[in-house]
């Protein structure tokens, strides 16, 4: 499969995941948006060696991922191309820190090798956080919580719109990459002779097609605004949600819970 | 040039989304005040196609290697740079929600990197005076246009993604992120983009080149040679634009860097106790710092740090407190495997129920 299609597939894919029913599908949008970017937020704000404090972090994704019936593998198989990158930014880390930190036995280990892996949890949860939100949550819904939050509606419709021509544009792009190469076998890319003339045609033709649509948009009362169904209400069971959930954040931001829990047991 | 989220530290992340927010700000005050509504449909399909554009692999002839073009200078060359900043915005927060390409933290700075100079400094900067001088006034006003394009289009993709990988270091050392000297980032970062950029110039070149032969009035200033640089948003009032968000987020930026030890600090002061040099020789207590003011500023620094010193091995006793967190994570990870046996349970017992 081919780049172009392998996306579109992988469109598709979490469009059926969000399209999913489960608690966690059925909050309220926005304060899911909320908690996930409190969670970034505080992950994010840990220090570089505290990665013992960080560790607890871990529970929220595991409690999503299972409350939403979500598995975790499709997580790491969608991811596992950023993945490895996410990973390879604190590779240098335990070149540059090698003042031991820590002695477990014998085996003395560095500042590097703990702020490395401290980056490469952040790496994970944030990317596992923002999966989670995307899977849990159809597109429209989000944009309808991006409207709630104030965000220009020519953005948010725009937003929209892209998203929905993307799957277009990504067929339309598989099939013109296909027939290319059914013409020029053992090619591994565009020659330079069609640089030009390849996604130029492809243009000319997206842009006359965008008049007519906004032809026919306009002639079925497009005024510039889309109208968004509030189908989740906002409950009080949603807002505490919510808050207890950056309640905790903000606990085991602020304690380092698995420390004071090693205490009690020493 | 995708940041990931692990790299930016919370308050650079916000410095980076306010510059975002407030330059996307006045790029809808400026669409709605021309009642673009009719643009919308023509951003949306031309986003779109950035996107997917993105994956076309163009061969790099004598390399074996392939490139992609710039979507930034494209953008802004069809629609303008306060349009083309926006699909830019609409074209990231897709490429991170779907393929975690940037983390969501991180969306304000990689707006900033790859939108912002993409367009703004792309257009107004670059793009624009190109394509209105009167260079080339002794050929066909045809070839003058295309020469004109292909500089503008090679130059843009150059310059903004050597803005943009800069910015990434600078983000990233504020951030007190890599140990990585802010020397070698540079290095590192700067090389790697010239080359970069150069071949998505040359691509994008021949996507406008063709645009220009076969419909030229889609392309932004093209056959506008002779007409004075004016309009209701000039050069100089765009400058005094770009400086004041400039100021602002290099003043945000500021008042984080001199709380976290970075690259910069480290290039400068070096670090005596990690057992580095000290670079430049400055000896960071007699810098400037000994002064009634600046040890209150530092005594309220120390109070309201957001990202305080970790005690990790200043700890009264670092054996029982490595000993303590190791069974605490052993805990929290017994927790962590129960959640996911019980989410097992319930799952299966739904499921019975169900049949």
């Amino acid at each position: 499969m081919s780049k172009v299609s392998a996306a579109g597939v992988e469109f598709r894919e979490m469009d059926e995941l969000a399209a999913q029913e489960s608690a966690i599908h059925a909050l309220h949008p926005l304060i899911k948006l909320l908690v996930t970017l409190a969670y970034i937020i505080v992950v994010v704000s840990f220090p570089k060696y505290a990665l013992s404090g960080l560790s607890v972090m871990v529970l929220y994704p595991i409690l999503i991922f299972q409350a939403s019936g979500i598995p975790v593998r499709t997580c790491f198989h969608k991811l596992r191309v950023v993945m490895p990158l996410v990973c390879a930014v604190g590779l240098l880390n335990p070149f540059f820190d090698r003042v031991p930190l820590l002695y477990l036995g014998n085996l003395a280990v560095s500042g590097g090798v703990i702020s490395m892996i401290t980056l490469m949890l952040k790496g994970i949860f944030s990317l596992m956080a923002s999966f989670l939100l995307v899977a849990t949550t159809k597109m429209d819904a989000l944009c309808a919580a991006l409207r709630k939050l104030h965000i220009p509606s020519i953005l948010v419709t725009l937003l929209l719109l892209t998203y929905r021509y993307i799957a277009v544009m990504i067929e339309e792009i598989s099939i013109m990459t296909d027939a290319y190469h059914l013409r020029a076998p053992g090619q591994k890319g565009i020659h330079i002779s069609a640089w030009g003339s390849f996604l130029g045609q492809l243009l000319l033709r997206s842009m006359d097609r965008a008049d007519e649509l906004y032809q026919s948009m306009q002639l079925r009362g497009f005024c510039g605004n889309f109208y968004y169904a509030d189908s989740t209400p906002c409950t009080l069971g949603a807002a505490m949600y919510g808050v207890l959930w950056v309640g905790a954040f903000l606990l085991a931001r602020c304690f380092d819970l698995p420390l004071l829990l090693g205490n009690l047991f020493l | 040039m995708h940041m990931a989220d692990a790299l930016v530290a919370p308050a650079v992340a916000a410095t980076m989304y306010t510059a975002s927010a407030v330059t996307a700000g006045v790029s809808v005050h400026k669409l709605r005040k021309d009642d673009s509504a009719q643009k919308l449909p023509t951003m949306a399909v031309m986003s779109a196609l950035v996107f997917a554009g993105q994956m076309i692999n163009y061969t790099i002839p004598g390399t074996g290697s392939s490139g992609h073009m710039c979507g930034g200078m494209m953008l802004t060359a069809l629609l303008g740079p306060q349009a083309g900043f926006l699909s830019m915005i609409v074209i990231l927060a897709i490429q991170c929600l779907f393929f975690a390409d940037g983390g969501l933290l991180a969306l304000g700075a990689n707006i900033w990197n790859m939108g912002f100079y993409g367009c703004f400094v792309g257009y107004y900067l670059i793009y624009r005076p190109i394509m209105r001088s009167r260079w080339f006034s002794r050929m066909s006003a045809k070839a003058a246009s295309r020469l004109k394009l292909t500089i503008a289009s090679i130059l843009g993709c150059v310059i903004t993604l050597q803005l943009g990988a800069f910015s990434v270091v600078l983000e990233t050392s504020i951030s007190g992120i890599t140990e990585l000297p802010f020397g070698m980032f540079v290095g590192i970062m700067q090389p790697i983009h010239l080359a970069i950029g150069l071949v998505e110039g040359l691509i994008t070149t021949a996507v406008l080149l063709f645009v220009h032969e076969t419909r030229p009035e889609l392309l932004m200033d093209v056959g506008t040679s002779d007409q004075p640089v004016s309009g209701k948003c000039s050069l100089k009032t765009t400058l005094v634009i770009l400086a004041v968000v400039v100021a602002i987020a290099g003043g945000g930026l500021s008042l984080i860097a001199s709380s976290n030890p970075d690259g910069l600090e480290w290039s400068m002061f070096g670090n005596a106790e990690a057992g580095y040099s000290e670079n430049m020789g400055l000896d960071e207590d007699d810098f400037g710092v000994d002064s009634a003011a600046a040890d209150k500023a530092a005594a309220i620094q120390e109070k309201t740090a957001f990202l305080p010193d970790y005690a990790f091995s200043n700890s009264d006793s670092p054996a029982g407190t490595t000993v303590s967190g190791l069974v605490g994570s052993a805990i929290v990870a017994a927790a962590a495997l129960l959640i996911c046996l019980l989410g097992g349970f319930f799952r299966r017992k739904r499921k019975q129920k169900q049949s």
